[in-house]
């Protein structure tokens, strides 16, 4: 546990005034997202600015540095039996709170529980003047200002160093099991959605392999007549899988070869006609797909689902590799990053090449 | 800052006329009264014009117009705001949405209604029941207030503990910006690549764009919901009650507080049964699947009884949940009832300050000389003290105001904040000034003009201009030496 904020604004400071860019890290596990890294660029590092800065579990709210692992945190909820809702995927043991939150990333609960946007309450962010700002707060509501906390969820640190953040948390559920059945791609998306739509304590919903597998948790008794009344099979070690989802760890993710490309669509959106390997989560809202190809070609199979595509993993990094954004919105968002980091300082062409 | 208009209100008016039905653009006075205000009345200002367009095609024209020539546009929705966020700009445009009432389409199957931004909140549910669906966020005023305003303020209501705010319950908004630019922000996906726009434009309060189309997520119906209800001899002890159903791991889809004078204006009202001796009101609605309300009903009621309740009541029936409803959802007018005017108050504080809030709040009632009643969303912290006051008694508004006024102060003073679902508006500008320093502020100045670089969307609301922060902070450290020196020699 450190502070170690004074070494990150003269870094910043230092920065600005030698017009040198930087590319802000944290645990470094996610090196791999976005596009490339500016090589000419120095790092600077949130890893040592770390530390639980205020837990009170009755408020269910908890502020912490960013550079704390999302290990350190979850083992401290857990003495009290709560949980990061958003169920963040983890790189590795070094992955922090900070990178989870600029790259927006939820594991499989995301349609009910919500997002790591959805539970940020307020941020300290340390902007391209050196100026350290607070924004949000440690309450569950507060619409004072703009919302400039959630505004970092998917910048990629374009906008400056997120130093501390407030969280919503939420109790763990008391109980939960996964119900599995064979299920072809083609039924799938309606069954999830049909699932989804009733009033039943169903937690995550996912598709790979000619399997569709949902999860229940809540109350026990709530879960277990549930689970009597639904098709499929219980599965044993149901956590286990559901873990590997969340961490992009189940088998449908190895290996680096074939890029991973993730579309996030509309839940009943018809799977793109694409030659290439699919997984469902999300309950239809996010696909996972698997192929070679171009991005450019990729596009108008997600707007035609509704929604976007990014490459996520491997592939050409150097091309853009987040869906394309209509002029409009590129011009507010330019001038955006240039209200929050005038001198272009932070993550240069990180999330798109004109950022 | 935008500077002064370049055109007159004639010239306005008749450009506006080539386009737009000119019936829908109103000049006179008479016809533009009820715009001078919204649910905030005690801030009035009489707009340039109104003007109503029909289309989204009108929309971006009556923004270019104003755009090249200066001139303030206030979007305006069903104008039931509570910080005077819709109160117009004399030189200004008041652009209401009113004709954007049609639901354009309910998804059953994928959970989502796209909607014209006009379109009431409470008719979204009732559109959506026939399919077992509801739209979660249901403040207050859902009978009236319409989406288009609730995405301006990231409006809330009972249910936002379990089941979030505005911006946790839509996917998309289509807008005008104050170019005159038509932008879809969001998609049918749960996120979108870049920047996420569609938060910073939830809650932003018609100062970053004028939303013209809402896609909304719909909730299943849970299949049973059950209210219990806890009566407390002493405020600490129903503020701990709060904290304590939370600490046990439910998560109710409602927990509200009333305090003594709020309980006895409600139930003279509604006549739910309420316990009028009690000091503190809890109402828990626990809602789920059967067996799940079953357990946890069980649960809250024996974390009630250990914590010191006084009473303990839960619904048996439809009916008496309503009942035990309607005290609360009443409370409002019953408070109006007590008293000539009412001044309703909305600041959030940490759960555990609940109990010293509502004490030191006791205090200055007492100190100014005015009534508080306190009804709240005790779930999230958000409060909502009743300032009784007569505006007929020369001087009280303005004590009811520095009454108001310190309540907020106190809330960032515990580690909350100025509002938690009505905005900042023209209403608690001055406290802006409290809750961020001047580089937050200058912040939120240079986001506002990468959306609107000419300032013509809704001036002078939100966030205050950095001149008189420093006056305001200054003269409240004053007088807060000044309250603090009269309290140590009386």
């Amino acid at each position: 546990m450190a502070d170690n904020f004074q070494q990150l604004k003269e870094q910043v400071l230092q920065a600005r005034d030698s017009g040198q860019k930087l590319n802000i890290v944290g645990g470094g596990t996610k090196a791999f997202m976005g596009r490339e890294s500016d090589p000419d660029a120095g790092t600077l590092s949130v890893a040592e600015h770390t530390g639980i800065v205020d837990y009170h579990p009755v408020e269910l709210v908890l502020t912490v540095r960013a550079g704390t692992p999302l290990s350190e945190i979850e083992a401290t909820l857990a003495e009290q039996g709560q949980c990061l809702h958003f169920e963040p995927p983890h790189f590795g043991t070094a992955s922090t709170i900070g990178g989870t939150l600029a790259c927006n990333l939820s594991g499989p609960g995301r349609p009910w529980a919500g997002s790591v946007r959805d539970q940020v309450l307020g941020i300290r962010l340390l902007n391209g003047k050196g100026e350290h700002l607070r924004f949000g707060g440690q309450v569950m509501k507060n619409v004072a200002g703009y919302d400039v906390s959630r505004l970092q969820a998917g910048a990629l640190g374009t906008l400056g160093v997120i130093t501390e953040i407030s969280l919503k948390v939420m109790p763990k559920p008391a109980a939960s099991l996964t119900l599995v059945q064979d299920m072809g791609m083609d039924e799938v998306i309606h069954y999830m959605n049909r699932r989804a739509a009733e009033s039943k304590p169903i937690t995550a919903a996912c598709w790979v392999d000619g399997k569709a597998y949902l999860r229940l948790s809540g109350a026990k008794s709530g879960v277990e007549a549930t689970a009597e009344k639904w098709s499929g099979e219980v599965m044993e070690q149901g956590d286990r899988f559901w873990q590997q989802v969340q961490d992009i760890q189940h088998e449908f993710f190895a290996g680096n070869d074939v890029p991973l490309w993730r579309f996030s669509v509309g839940s009943t959106a018809a799977t793109p006609a694409l030659e290439g390997n699919w997984f469902i989560d999300w309950a239809g809202s996010q696909r996972w797909f698997r192929a070679a190809g171009e991005l450019s070609d990729l596009e108008p199979a997600a707007r035609a689902a509704g929604g976007q595509v990014s490459l996520f993993r491997g592939g050409d990094r150097t091309g853009e590799v987040m869906h394309h954004q209509p002029e409009a919105l590129k011009g507010i968002q330019r001038r955006i990053k240039n209200a929050f980091d005038p001198d272009s300082i932070f993550n240069p062409g990180r999330l798109y090449s004109w950022l | 800052m935008t500077t002064k208009p370049k055109v007159s209100k004639a010239e306005l008016a008749e450009q506006f006329r080539t386009f737009i039905d000119p019936e829908y653009v109103i000049t006179d006075d008479e016809t533009m009264k009820p715009y001078e205000c919204d649910g905030m009345s005690m801030y009035c200002e009489m707009p340039l014009l109104v003007v109503l367009p029909e289309t989204v095609e009108q929309v971006q024209r009556v923004m270019r117009i104003c755009n090249e020539n200066a001139v303030p546009v206030v979007a305006r929705g069903a104008g039931t705001g509570l910080s005077a966020g819709a109160m117009p700009n004399k030189e200004g445009v008041v652009l209401s949405l009113a004709k954007f009432n049609r639901i354009v389409e309910i998804d059953p199957l994928a959970r989502t209604a796209r909607l014209q931004p006009g379109v009431r909140n409470l008719a979204i549910s009732e559109e959506a029941a026939q399919y077992g669906l509801y739209y979660g966020p249901d403040p207050s005023s859902q009978i009236a207030c319409t989406i288009g305003g609730n995405v301006a303020e990231n409006s809330g209501g009972v249910h936002c503990l379990k089941y979030g705010l505005t911006v946790h319950n839509i996917l998309s908004v289509e807008m005008v910006t104050a170019e005159g630019d038509v932008v879809m922000v969001g998609s049918d996906g749960l996120d979108s690549c870049g920047m996420d726009l569609l938060a910073l434009m939830t809650g932003s309060e018609g100062l970053l764009g004028v939303v013209t189309e809402v896609k909304v997520k719909l909730l299943p119906k849970p299949e049973v919901a059950r209210v219990v209800m806890a009566g407390f001899d002493d405020v600490q002890k129903g503020g701990d009650a709060v904290g304590g159903i939370i600490a046990h791991g439910i998560i109710p889809g409602g927990l509200e507080m009333m305090d003594g004078h709020a309980i006895v204006a409600a139930d003279d009202f509604a006549q739910a049964g309420y316990p009028r001796d009690a000091r503190a009101l809890l109402l828990c609605e626990v809602d789920g699947t059967e067996e799940e309300v079953h357990e946890h009903i069980a649960e809250a009621e024996e974390v009630f009884r250990k914590l010191g309740a006084t009473s303990v009541r839960t619904s048996q029936s439809e009916e008496e949940r309503a009942l035990l409803w309607k005290g609360r959802k009443s409370a409002f007018p019953a408070v109006g009832r007590i008293s000539p005017d009412y001044y309703c108050m909305d600041g959030t504080i940490p759960r555990r300050e609940i109990a010293n809030v509502l004490t030191e709040m006791e205090k200055m009632s007492e100190e100014f000389g005015l009534r508080v009643a306190n009804v709240f969303h005790a779930g999230d912290g958000n409060l909502h003290p009743l300032i009784l006051f007569d505006a007929n008694v020369p001087g009280e508004f303005e004590r009811t105001e520095a009454f108001g006024a310190r309540i907020l102060e106190m809330c960032v003073e515990v580690g909350g904040c100025i509002t938690g679902e009505h905005g900042v508006g023209v209403e608690k500008i001055r406290q802006m000034a409290v809750q961020f320093n001047d580089e937050e502020l200058q912040q939120f100045h240079d986001v506002k003009a990468a959306f609107d670089p000419a300032g013509i969307l809704n001036p002078g609301k939100g966030v205050p201009a950095l001149r008189f922060c420093q006056e305001y902070r200054s003269l409240e450290h004053k007088q807060h030496t000044h309250d603090h020196t009269v309290a140590a020699h009386g």
